[in-house]
């Protein structure tokens, strides 16, 4: 293997198959995308009402040559142009993972070039700072997904605290839950999005659990109180309940993530993950963290869900801070945000 | 030179080979960590055999039935490695490369990989003599054990019986007269075999593209299974 050398003309080609989206994507310089591209298995898990994981394994087999070939067709270079390849290495579901780590190494060891494998969550922190790189250190990330709720403080790159999660459901995993059972559909976040403001969010007063209680969160009570009061008021309006419960897990979001930027004097906010998309999450965070004198980043929605351009940037810092990845990589499915794969 | 993956078992295998023979082979009992073994014993493997990428002409790999998350690590390395080199891919069943582990039986013989959960994958061969490969008499299918023993004394006729499937189940073929039980060492389809049969496969022009590689899974995830049975019953 030739000996990493990471610049602006580095070309990295990263492969994301923890979940549900088999993505891959050629960036340049660690943030300058030539091509992203993912391929979603959301309508292959919708009949289930949540991601099957032997289902997506299969999913993500099938769709990978096809999707690594538009990566690099669409980037408009050959494949011996690319520096280093990279793989999302966790944490996600085992048996999806292994398909792009895998996939990841062949193609290292048969371009010689170095490996990275990636530690999703960390990927993620950098999907802010790919849309929008005038960012400034100590940045507040909140992290939802359907996996995730976390409130990051990152202090520069590769150094991160977490100063809050959910001490029980994601918030995307409470969006599921409360939207299978008022029938919905799948997946839930965009469902109750799209109802939510034909709602009325004063409907009913959800609690909001540990709103002053530190920067933990905690979604489990609400999905149970919003089950509770429709068992008791059967004829509500569905969209009300979805409206009040969305009201009820934004205030949470924003009213902690703003707290922790307060702490530790970031300058700025950003958002992402899955749940980053939501529309209501976006204005009132834009609204209440301006109030609170934040500049508050809202990446673009392709940035926010899993991508691979966000898994090549990462690599692009890591291999530069940490050289590349061995050969004899795995997967790890619950890797931490401070963990880097070996 | 064919490069030939096994990773649909327990075991973790790599081989280089033509029509010749093997080259270089390696093996690993690996307790399933596929995916950590296996790119490092490719390049181990080409190594050894003095070969590098440029002198493969096509990728072999056992592509099942067997472990789903060990198949997948093989075939997403192979169809990887295949659209990288444009090599093509021969998909070699890990039942048909079970079943040359007995090329030398004069029986049909009965190769039978366990698929836990209390069923064996399993079909029948008649060999066609040393390094050559073998006339499938059944499809691979997935079954009980019982179902399976009660098909082979049907036949009537001595039978060779490999792999784990028969190890697993052994209790269930103790007193039979029919049955020819092979021991452990010919238990696993090996990579060595991959690497064969893939020989006589590309001489009949018989190959894929990196992107066409169909796993064979004969079972259908759980989650399907249980939406299926509940869309049944409603
Ligand atoms: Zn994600």
């Amino acid at each position: 293997m030739t000996s990493p050398v990471v610049n602006e003309s580095t070309v990295v080609l990263a492969i994301e198959t923890s979940c549900d989206e088999t993505a891959a994507s050629v960036v340049m310089g660690g943030n300058d995308i030539l091509s992203s591209i993912v391929s979603s298995q959301i309508e292959i898990h919708a009949r289930f009402g949540g991601v099957v994981p032997e289902v997506a394994s299969r999913a993500h087999l099938e769709a990978l040559i096809p999707v690594i070939n538009a990566a690099i067709t669409e980037a408009g270079i050959v494949p011996s142009r690319v520096d280093v390849v990279a793989a999302t290495a966790g944490p996600g579901l085992i048996g999806a993972l292994l398909v792009g780590v895998s996939a990841a190494k062949s193609l290292a060891l048969v371009w010689d070039k170095p490996f990275v494998g990636v530690n999703h969550l960390e990927a993620h922190l950098y999907a802010g700072l790919l849309d929008d790189p005038t960012l400034q250190f100590p940045l507040v990330v909140l992290l939802v997904s359907g996996g995730h709720t976390m409130i990051i403080e990152m202090r520069g790159h590769g150094d991160y605290v977490i100063m809050g999660r959910t001490i029980d459901d994601a918030a995307g995993e409470a969006y599921d839950k409360v939207a299978r059972y008022l029938q919905l559909g799948y997946p839930g976040g965009p469902a109750i999005d799209k109802l939510a403001p034909s709602g009325n969010p004063h409907a009913v007063e959800f609690p909001r659990a540990m709103m002053h209680d530190g920067l933990d969160v905690s979604f489990s009570g609400l999905k149970t109180s919003v089950i509770n009061y429709v068992k008791k008021n059967p004829d509500v309006s569905n969209v009300d309940v979805a409206a009040s419960f969305q009201a009820a897990v934004v205030d949470v979001l924003c009213a902690k993530t703003i707290r922790a930027a307060q702490k530790v004097g970031a300058k700025g906010i950003v958002l992402g993950g899955g749940v980053s998309a939501n529309s209501l999450l976006r204005s009132e965070m834009t609204a209440r963290g301006a109030a609170a004198g934040f500049t508050v980043a809202l990446p673009s929605r392709e940035m926010c869900t899993d991508n691979a351009a966000m898994i090549a940037a990462a690599a692009w810092h890591r291999l530069a801070s940490d050289g590349p990845t061995s050969l004899s990589c795995g997967a790890y499915p619950n890797l931490k945000l401070d963990a880097v794969p070996r | 030179m064919i490069l030939g993956i096994e990773t649909s078992v327990d075991h973790v295998g790599v081989a280089v080979g033509d029509y010749r023979g093997i080259r270089a082979h390696s093996m690993l009992a690996s307790d399933r960590r596929h995916a950590e073994s296996l790119a490092p014993m490719i390049q181990f493997v080409l190594q050894q055999a003095d070969a590098t990428m440029a002198d493969l002409s096509a990728i072999a790999v056992d592509v099942g039935p067997g472990l789903f998350t060990g198949m997948r690590v093989g075939i997403a390395s192979a169809a990887s490695l295949a659209w990288a080199l444009e090599l093509p891919v021969v998909p070699v069943c890990s039942l048909d490369a079970l079943a040359m582990n007995a090329e030398w039986s004069d029986n049909v013989v009965a190769a039978s990989l366990d698929a836990r959960r209390g069923e064996v994958y399993w079909s029948l061969y008649r060999m066609r003599g040393v390094g050559v490969e073998p006339l499938r008499l059944t499809e691979p299918v997935v079954s009980s054990p019982e179902d399976m023993a009660v098909h082979l004394a049907d036949r009537g006729e001595d039978i060779t019986c490999v792999g784990t499937g028969f190890i697993r189940h052994a209790a269930l073929f103790e007193d039979v007269p029919w049955a020819m039980m092979t021991g452990e060492p010919h238990a696993f389809p090996t990579a060595q075999k991959v690497v064969v049969l893939a020989s006589h496969r590309i001489a009949a022009d018989d190959t894929v593209q990196a992107g066409e590689i169909t796993p064979m899974y004969l079972r259908a995830p759980d989650a399907e299974i249980n939406w299926l049975t509940r869309e049944a019953a409603q």
